[in-house]
């Protein structure tokens, strides 16, 4: 199916959101949509898919003009959509969630037997691995993201539109996702992923169209570099690693020993991790999500129940201390999920600019707060960290995912007093530009002598910040290494292979010097490294061997252009 | 790679197209739904006619008799209900036309200030259902105070006033305590503890302590008379300094919440206690310390119930009334906030007041009176209902 959008053009009152784009999706093409957050490609995706009525322009299938009313719609013509946040029922089984709307029936009964031999016959077909009697609920992020795409399947969409997919998935679970990419492109199936996560573009698109503030600003081809689509999605120069100095470490100031977080079942999710972290240096955990990094920040920050163990601060015990009382010691902290811990959405900008400060001068008296210092606070600091809004006095909550983040990182640096500053996932779900701006900022506090800890699972942060970093798996540190160690033995540590090993194994295929080698390691070291088909696939974004596009990244980073601020 | 501009500007703010603000907009649902409700009470006043009901039978061949009828009954009607709640133009003299306004605003002081008791714990993410409790508790111990101490004129109504606050402080305690500390749900636990309450109360009326001497129904002495709250247009109104607490009560507890750290920790933790958490907040004592804030404000309008006079200032069974319950209605219908609850309860007060009125002077049922109320509450509950009958826009998204 050939799918043609013509000038499509969408306004929310004088705001433009979509300024007539034409796109074109071959059958058999993955399509990629690039642009930042707010450019228009979920307006004009939701247009596609009959959840918005565009303005101006058309839609053509196959070269006749279509009318989409709803979503219905654009499914009866062949259009599927897997929406950033699902659409699922949690206490419904695979199988039911995927003939919900359309059931079979035997007689007066559902015959939920022909709906899982759907399932079956299409998860086979596609390599969609999934159990069509799993509950929902009981499922990672990434299964359910299956269901989705066999719930489009199920109606056969020809044309599969995938809204950030990779957003809430896990570096495996990516992998195994554009694999399943491929393969629907495979059998003439079209796919249109949006995205701003350029690794996963170039690894998977034939063709990238990059959308600013509404506008298609260029069509670029998988080879284009990063810095390329980098600069063309942001509208100018972005420098995709910071430019920092050798770090300069001084006193230990966060000292962890022995520690141990058992979760509410008395499982240990840390395990007696040991771990300093020196003022003037980052320290970066690097793991797959849920190997206890969480957890060890959670516990330093007094928020787990049961730890043991000891933590301190310049000498400071914080075991067994209120959270207040570990804020108050001199710790910034940007906790890894900023809707649930970072904010409170119906609060205004202003009150979250001081959402664990409040009590302080010069925000309060006693208990008396005062309001225009608040607000006049929250105006510096959105200027400073260019924070896109209209009035401090807004809600947290209807700012963007990038803003959010934003926020929440304004209020953690500008603490009067920080020795250590802990952050978890600091740039998730945040575009490329504004990714530079924090990392600058966090390169900025490590070289004032603050002691930085850093929980990431993508290895471009890790390799961008990190002075050290610390692989986890399964609550235990399996190593401390240096940020230029291979992404393929980072990779293998991430799967809990030891470094010994890990470099033995990586080293018998990649054949250079590892402390020289560059991060990005070409694509056929990756390939053949003898481990479990499954967990070949923590080396996150690592392209396959019939798309080594990551060959060109390592003559372009890093790069040294100052952002055009 | 063709990019065909590299433009640099900043978006401009998102201008939305024109449309009426936020709180325009509310304010027109709040009148409409006010109308709505009267409309349709409107044919209720009307059925319950007996002049309308008789013409009914032959109303296609005279339709006028029926809605003349009906035109009567209702005009009647909602005339008493004005004239016993705002002005009533047909008295002799100044102080008895003004008299329906000081009665609507004798009426809505005990709602205030229940209404305060649920309205804060909504803020915070609780459901106080228990104002009646801590309501009937306040009222137990200023009353106690009041007609078994003997003291001086001001210390007397302070020592009584301050009782009754503690006292519905502590009932209200209990419930946000075991919130607090073993996850039980207030909901459940205020409902138990107002009937502990109402049955605490019976209890105690059997007492000698608080027998009325020489009666032999439950009813305590009357409270002296420098434990009374002094009235504050003369004697010839019941208007008294309750409502003067009351409106005090409504800023203490707007200034709370917008204004001190005490009122941002509540706020927090009713909106995402998780981020309240890492922020530092001490969640646990956040709940009990709104409930005992709000047990103070329930148990102030106990004590108005009881030195207030709306019992002849004695303790009995019925001291409560429904108050601790239409406390809810107040809550909900002043959409929780401090300025809002005073509307309501005026409004509410006002419909009580004139209610009585209009049952006098009319003989329609002052249970009407509720079904108004009721009818109010279930517009303002849903507004695209109030928006699709008078084809209105919906309000620009904040």
């Amino acid at each position: 199916m050939r799918l043609e959008l013509r000038g499509i053009t969408k306004r929310f009152g004088t705001f433009t959101a979509n300024d007539s784009i034409d796109l074109v999706v071959e059958p058999g093409q993955i399509h990629c949509l690039l642009g930042e957050n707010g450019a228009g490609k979920s307006t004009l995706m939701n247009s596609l898919f009959g959840l918005y009525r565009p303005d101006e322009g058309q839609i053509l299938v196959d070269g006749q003009e279509v009318h989409f009313r709803d979503p219905g719609d654009a499914m009866d013509a062949g259009i599927g959509m897997v929406h950033q946040h699902f659409m699922l029922v949690p206490v419904f089984t695979v199988a039911e969630n995927v003939m919900l709307g359309h059931e079979h029936t035997k007689g007066a009964f559902l015959d939920i037997e022909a709906a899982r031999a759907q399932v079956l016959e299409l998860s086979h077909k596609y390599n969609l691995e999934v159990d069509p009697d799993a509950l929902i609920e009981d499922l990672p992020v990434g299964v359910q993201q299956r269901v989705e795409i066999i719930k489009a399947l199920v109606k056969d969409a020809q044309v599969l539109i995938l809204d950030e997919p990779t957003a809430v998935l896990t570096p495996q679970e990516t992998d195994e996702l554009l694999e399943i990419i491929r393969g629907l492109k495979a059998t003439g199936r079209s796919v249109v992923m949006i995205s701003h996560k350029l690794r996963e573009i170039k690894a998977v698109a034939d063709i990238i169209t990059v959308i600013r503030r509404g506008k298609v600003v260029g069509t670029a081809l998988p080879t284009a570099s990063e810095t390329e689509l980098a600069a063309a999605m942001v509208g100018r120069a972005v420098s995709l690693r910071v430019e920092k100095g050798a770090a300069q470490p001084r006193d230990v100031v966060l000292s962890v020993r022995g520690l141990t977080v058992r979760s509410a079942t008395g499982q240990a999710v840390v395990d007696h991790v040991d771990l300093d972290v020196h003022g003037g240096e980052v320290v970066c955990v690097a793991g797959v999500q849920g190997n206890g990094q969480t957890e060890l920040t959670q516990a330093i920050m007094g928020l787990e129940e049961f730890v043991t163990g000891s933590v301190t601060v310049k000498g400071q015990e914080l075991v067994g201390r209120s959270t207040r009382e570990v804020l108050d010691s001199g710790i910034g902290f940007v906790p890894e999920d900023r809707s649930h811990d970072g904010l409170v959405g119906p609060f205004s900008i202003a009150e979250n600019m001081i959402l664990d400060q409040y009590r302080q001068e010069p925000f309060a008296k006693g208990v008396r707060m005062k309001p225009s210092v608040i607000a006049a606070n929250a105006e510096e600091k959105v200027a400073e960290f260019d924070v896109r809004t209209t009035g401090v006095q807004l809600s947290a909550g209807s700012l963007s995912g990038g803003n959010q983040q934003k926020v929440v990182l304004a209020r953690e640096l500008s603490k009067p007093v920080v020795s250590l500053f802990i952050a978890c996932q600091p740039t998730r779900g945040v575009d490329v530009g504004a990714i530079e701006f924090i990392h600058r900022r966090v390169i900025a506090e490590r070289d004032a002598g603050v002691a930085v800890l850093i929980v990431s699972t993508e290895l471009d942060e890790v390799a961008a910040l990190a002075d050290r970093v610390v692989v986890m798996y399964r609550g235990k540190i399996v190593g401390i290494v240096p940020p230029d160690t291979p992404r393929g033995v980072l990779g293998l540590m991430m799967a809990g292979v030891p470094l010994e090993a890990a470099l033995h194994s990586d080293a018998a295929h990649v054949g250079e010097d590892l402390a020289e080698a560059p991060l990005v390691v070409p694509a056929e070291a990756v390939e053949g490294v003898p481990v479990e088909p499954g967990e070949a696939a923590v080396v996150p974004g690592q392209p396959t061997a019939e798309q080594p596009l990551l060959g060109d990244r390592a003559t372009t980073t890093p790069t040294t252009e100052e952002g055009g601020r | 790679m063709s990019t065909t501009e590299l433009k640099t500007e900043v978006t401009a703010p998102v201008p939305e197209p024109r449309r009426r603000r936020a709180w325009v907009d509310q304010v027109l649902i709040y009148l409409l739904s006010f109308v709505l409700a009267l409309v349709i009470s409107a044919f209720l006043i009307a059925f319950a006619d007996p002049d309308v009901r008789s013409a009914l039978p032959y109303f296609f061949s005279q339709p006028m008799d029926t809605i003349s009828a009906a035109w009567e009954s209702v005009s009647e009607a909602y005339k008493a209900l004005f004239s016993g709640s705002i002005i009533n133009f047909s008295a002799y003299t100044v102080t008895d036309a003004i008299r329906p306004f000081t009665e609507s605003l004798y009426t809505a002081t005990s709602l205030i200030l229940a209404g305060l008791a649920v309205a804060l714990p909504f803020r915070a993410g609780l459901f106080n259902i228990g104002a009646q409790g801590q309501l009937i508790l306040g009222a137990i111990v200023a009353g106690y105070i009041g007609f078994s101490w003997a003291l001086p004129f001001p210390v007397h109504l302070l020592v009584a006033i301050l009782g009754g606050m503690l006292a519905g402080s502590l009932w209200a305690g209990i419930a946000g305590l075991l919130k607090a500390r073993t996850g039980a749900h207030e909901v459940i636990v205020t409902i138990m503890l107002n009937w502990i309450a109402i049955y605490l109360l019976q209890y105690l009326l059997t007492l000698d302590a608080f027998q009325r001497p020489g009666r032999d129904d439950p009813l305590s002495p009357p409270v002296a008379a420098e434990g009374r709250l002094p009235r504050i247009l003369g004697e010839d109104f019941r208007l008294n300094l309750g409502f003067i607490l009351a409106l005090l009560a409504a800023w203490f507890i707007w200034w709370l919440l917008e204004r001190s750290t005490i009122g941002f920790e509540f706020r927090a933790v009713g909106a995402n206690p998780s981020a309240a958490r890492t922020a530092g907040i001490n969640v646990r004592r956040a709940v009990t310390g709104v409930m005992v804030v709000a047990g103070a404000m329930a148990g102030l309008a106990g004590m108005n119930q009881i030195l207030g006079g709306s019992t002849e200032y004695a303790l009995g069974n019925g001291i409560a009334g429904d108050i601790g319950f239409d406390a809810i209605t107040v809550a909900l219908l002043g959409r929780s906030t401090p300025l809002g609850v005073v509307l309501a309860g005026i409004l509410m007060g006002a419909l009580r007041a004139g209610g009585s009125t209009m049952q006098a002077a009319t003989g329609t049922p002052i249970d009407i009176v509720l079904v108004v109320q009721s009818l109010i509450v279930l517009f303002i509950a849903a507004p695209p209902l109030v928006r699709k009958i008078f084809r209105l826009r919906a309000p620009k998204p904040e």
